[in-house]
């Protein structure tokens, strides 16, 4: 039998996820459904003074983002808690941390990257500008793994425990609060005439920081909720 | 492994994976603590649990080739199809694991353990939920695994005689 390397098991993970994400395709649609409507609701409330809206527009889509990818987490490890998978997965010979990390970038590419994706056409409907609308997109496309990185501590600490989805919120959103606030800060700071490359640089240590750390607790929790 | 309902059995082949935490006493795999060379350990392993460990949204062959990868396996689809066949679930390759009856899945399950490298098997309950043609399809596909010098660790409520290789009756009382 061909033997496979570590990365190719983390990439067995990933794949894995998409294929079962391609067989429930409700449940993809869903975070993004959540973020259209969720940030179509702020003009309804607030009216439709233009100005006002420019300037919200950037933390707007930025909370609405935030909380359509903290909708999908809770299911991150729990179809595997109930049927045995995440048991195997803690017993693979490949370390557990790794199959977490490609957990969290399938979360990225099934949550955040629509998202991001979808961030522009959002970003037109309150008035944004052509390179606001870039940096927008930027800085989501570097803010939504963090997010799936930090999330998969949560999701991995309420595993099993009954009212996961609210212990949830409580514990990652706080979490969430430095990307939030470097994510919609970038394109007001580029809007002043302050650039934002010190935000992106910023987002990007978040990035690099929760890369590394984050699977090492998500890996921990995850052994506390198996024994 | 034998004892009665409640008695610990889970928990100690729990204890045996490294997936519970061990209050007293120490687990020795080749003379050295399991929790000292985990990652060696779980290559020499393979745990089947009460739960079958299939993802219901995937094909057979998907969950085979998952179960298999985790295991730093990839094995070809004619091997794959070969052990389906041998576990009497024939054909059933391209089919949702939703789709199946218990049984099958219990089967689909089971038919890890051919594809698997592990000398050593730990398996709860294997024969539950199993027909008398499956029971001895997994006492003999057990007593291969001996006979190769393979050691297998196992609860079951029910005697099954698994051959003539030596076997160690642990009976646990509360």
């Amino acid at each position: 039998m061909k033997k496979l390397g570590m990365l190719s098991v983390m990439s067995a993970v990933l794949r894995r996820e998409v294929s079962v994400a391609m067989r429930q395709k409700g449940e993809v649609l869903t975070p993004l459904v959540f973020f259209v409507v969720v940030a179509s609701l702020f003009p309804l409330g607030v009216g439709p003074e233009s100005a006002l809206l420019l300037r919200m527009a950037p933390g707007v889509l930025w909370v609405s983002a935030l909380l359509a990818a903290m909708l999908s987490l809770q299911r991150l490890f729990a179809t595997d808690f109930a049927d045995g998978s995440l048991e195997q997965m803690a017993l693979s010979s490949t370390p557990l941390g790794l199959l977490v990390v490609g957990k969290a970038l399938s979360h990225f590419l099934l949550s955040g990257l629509p998202l991001v994706l979808m961030a522009p056409v959002l970003g037109l409907q309150f008035g944004l500008e052509g390179r606001s609308l870039g940096i927008l997109m930027l800085t989501l496309l570097l803010g939504t793994p963090t997010l799936s990185l930090i999330g998969s501590i949560g999701a991995a600490l309420t595993l099993g425990v009954r009212g996961a989805g609210v212990l949830l919120s409580l514990l990652i959103l706080p979490l969430y609060i430095p990307v939030l606030i470097f994510g919609a800060g970038a394109v007001e700071a580029d809007a002043a005439g302050l650039g934002f490359g010190g935000h992106l640089s910023l987002l990007a240590a978040l990035l690099v920081l929760s890369a590394f750390f984050a699977p090492l607790a998500t890996k921990t929790a995850l052994r506390i909720s198996l024994e | 492994m034998a004892g009665a309902n409640g008695v610990g059995k889970t928990s100690l082949l729990r204890m045996v994976c490294g997936l519970a935490p061990i209050e007293s006493g120490q687990i020795l795999w080749n003379g050295k603590p399991i929790h000292a060379q985990s990652e060696v350990y779980r290559q020499d392993l393979c745990y089947l649990g009460h739960l079958n460990a299939l993802q219901e949204s995937l094909t057979v062959n998907q969950n085979l080739a998952f179960n298999a990868a985790l295991a730093g396996n990839a094995p070809e689809p004619a091997q794959m199809r070969e052990v389906l066949a041998h576990f009497g679930v024939r054909g059933r390759g391209e089919q949702l694991v939703r789709h199946l009856s218990q049984g099958q899945k219990r089967r689909v399950a089971l038919s890890r353990l051919a594809l698997s490298e592990a000398r050593l098997w730990v398996l709860d309950e294997p024969f539950v939920a199993m027909d008398e043609a499956g029971v001895r399809m997994l006492a003999d596909l057990i007593a291969a695994h001996l006979g190769k010098g393979g050691l297998a660790v196992l609860t079951s409520h029910q005697q099954v005689d698994i051959g003539a290789v030596p076997a160690q009756m642990l009976e646990l009382r509360a």
